[in-house]
């Protein structure tokens, strides 16, 4: 436990050391995250993130919205998988609710995940590679993305910043078409995986600048607050959505990849097989999608529809309610935790009884797993700090909030 | 999933292997505990969390390893003010469970967790920052989000949400 004390970087602790400001405008810290480091010729002996350039205030903000106010703000915490963070928030706000989802939604709501995680790692894979100085892979990841990203689109008009679950089941029915598009991506993606795979898995260039780097134990990982792919990589065999079922996860079938070396490499195993478990799950829940409503019957927390609206008072009074009064959650606290494709994400909602949250708080995996990189990089070359950081696939969004 | 309402009663709680150990260890140590939708609260005292947690870390009965969440509320203006919330999971088990400390408005200060998981660092300083709650024995608590110059401490209830004009 040798690497845990978090002396400040800011100046040289030895005479023949040299003080590095690496970012926060650096294309490998993968946003505006600013790395400090001690040098000794090439090799690092002090390393410090410094972060919150991105700071937002988003739980500040959240506690001035009503709840629903609140499911566009998810979005932007961590801009790779927003229907991850929607997720999470309306599950939180589910449970202070009391609220049963119909199994359908609870479906789409599995689908839509995997196809962020997917498209997740797509975005890490490529930079990833880009960052080690394999560029041929980003174009490859890039080009699948944008198919998911296609996706998106149809169901909820927007590539990025979706805002497709409500709190209380999904906004909208998906339109025609949308299965099939995605029956027909899920059957060419398993080929897509090998090609990434053939140019990256037994590459030599690929495997001297990841086996042997950047090794985290097992025991550091679990001190240091590591979750998600960062923790399974050295060998941790956890994962939220197997052990802590959420959404009817309990009901499919997937592996959780595990290796055990605890290297970039282990990491990169990691996310390269889920993302073949993510379209089996994909699969899965298109075989199996049920029929029925994808809002749960609650009429003072789900907008009715537009055409109820229209015809009926009661579904107009509700919806007038609820968009200028918002709906009251019984007092109380929750911590809902998801896997993300990052790692364990989680949303800690205090509520006082009324229509706006007293506390949100979003528990970042990346903020946790960013605590790793001293002991993955200390003693190590200044070279592989810059595949250490793409193999903990941070995101400065979610990461400063 | 009707909602039911939070068992509050210590006595009945007993049997939850955290609140055991804790007891067992120093019943004074635990003021309250609360089991409200499937998530069970501890309240424990504030001069004696670290250990609370060291005991519950290395309990084989509770075997909570993983510190997932350090964070607080803001109960402005009543006394206590502030909670300090820690979330705890347990790897082996697959079960969380969730520690509060109440802490004065007036100098709020906290043992600090950084010496049984160094992964506390981050999550305190951001306490730190956005609260100003201190935690004792952290080495390093200087702000993390907010510029190293800001005045006050944002996620206060008394902190307007536009920021001071």
């Amino acid at each position: 436990m040798a690497h845990f004390s978090p002396t400040p970087v800011l100046e040289p602790g030895q005479d023949r050391t040299m003080i590095l400001n690496m970012g926060p405008q650096h294309p490998s810290t993968h946003g505006v995250l600013r790395v400090l480091l001690e040098i000794d010729g090439e090799t690092v002996v002090r390393i410090m993130p410094d972060i919150g350039y991105l700071h937002t205030g988003i739980e500040k903000t959240c506690e001035a919205k009503f709840y629903q106010q609140v499911v566009p703000l998810t979005d932007r915490i961590d801009y790779l998988c927003p229907m991850t963070n929607n997720l999470c928030y309306v599950l939180a706000v589910e449970k202070l609710l009391g609220l049963e989802i119909p199994p359908k939604a609870q479906w789409l709501r599995v689908l839509m995940n995997e196809l962020t995680r997917i498209n997740s790692h797509l975005v890490w894979l490529g930079t990833h590679a880009m960052d080690i100085g394999a560029l041929t892979v980003f174009l490859y990841c890039f080009r699948e993305r944008e198919e998911v990203l296609k996706m998106f689109e149809m169901v909820s008009g927007q590539r990025m910043m979706t805002s497709y679950f409500r709190v209380g089941g999904i906004a909208l029915e998906p339109p025609i078409g949308f299965f099939d598009r995605v029956r027909e991506f899920a059957g060419n993606f398993p080929e897509k995986v090998d090609e990434y795979e053939n140019l990256l898995t037994g590459n030599p260039i690929w495997m001297m600048r990841t086996k042997g780097v950047a090794r985290l134990t097992a025991e550091d990982a679990i001190a240091l607050g590591a979750t998600g792919p960062t923790l399974r990589g050295s060998g941790v065999d956890i994962d939220l959505r197997r052990d802590m079922p959420y959404t009817s996860y309990e009901k499919f079938q997937f592996k959780v990849p595990v290796a055990q070396e605890g290297d970039v490499f282990a990491r990169y195993m990691c996310r390269v097989r889920e993302l073949r478990e993510s379209i089996g799950i994909v699969r899965q829940a298109l075989d199996g999608m049920p029929e029925g409503p994808i809002k749960a019957d609650a009429p003072h927390v789900v907008l009715p529809d537009r055409e109820k609206m229209k015809t009926q008072m009661e579904a107009l009074i509700y919806h007038f309610k609820i968009i200028t009064e918002g709906f009251a959650v019984p007092a109380g606290e929750v911590y809902q935790a998801v896997e993300s494709p990052r790692g364990e994400m989680g949303y800690y909602i205090v509520s006082d009884g009324t229509a706006k949250p007293y506390r949100v708080h979003m528990r970042a995996a990346c903020l946790a797993n960013l605590q790793t990189l001293p002991a993955m990089c200390e003693g190590r070359l200044l070279a592989d700090v810059v595949a250490a950081i793409g193999s903990i696939d941070i995101v400065l969004g979610e990461i400063d909030r | 999933m009707a909602l039911v309402s939070a068992i509050t009663d210590l006595e009945q709680l007993k049997t939850h292997p955290a609140v055991a150990t804790l007891l067992a260890w120093n019943p004074a140590a635990v003021q309250g505990a609360k089991f409200d939708r499937d998530e069970m609260t501890i309240y424990v005292d504030r001069a004696n969390v670290h250990e609370a947690c060291a005991l519950l870390r290395d309990n084989a009965e509770c075997a909570f390893n993983f510190l997932s969440d350090v964070t607080c509320v803001d109960w402005y203006p009543a006394e206590p003010r502030f909670e300090v919330v820690y979330h705890l999971l347990s790897i082996p088990k697959k079960e969380r469970v969730r520690l509060k400390v109440r802490l004065d408005s007036a100098s709020p200060a906290v043992e600090s967790l950084t010496s049984l998981w160094p992964g506390a660092n981050y999550f305190e300083r951001e306490v730190f920052d956005l609260f100003g709650i201190r935690f004792t024995g952290h080495p390093y608590l200087r702000r993390l989000l907010m510029p190293e110059d800001w005045e006050g401490h944002p996620l206060r209830k008394d902190y307007p949400v536009e920021g001071y004009r």
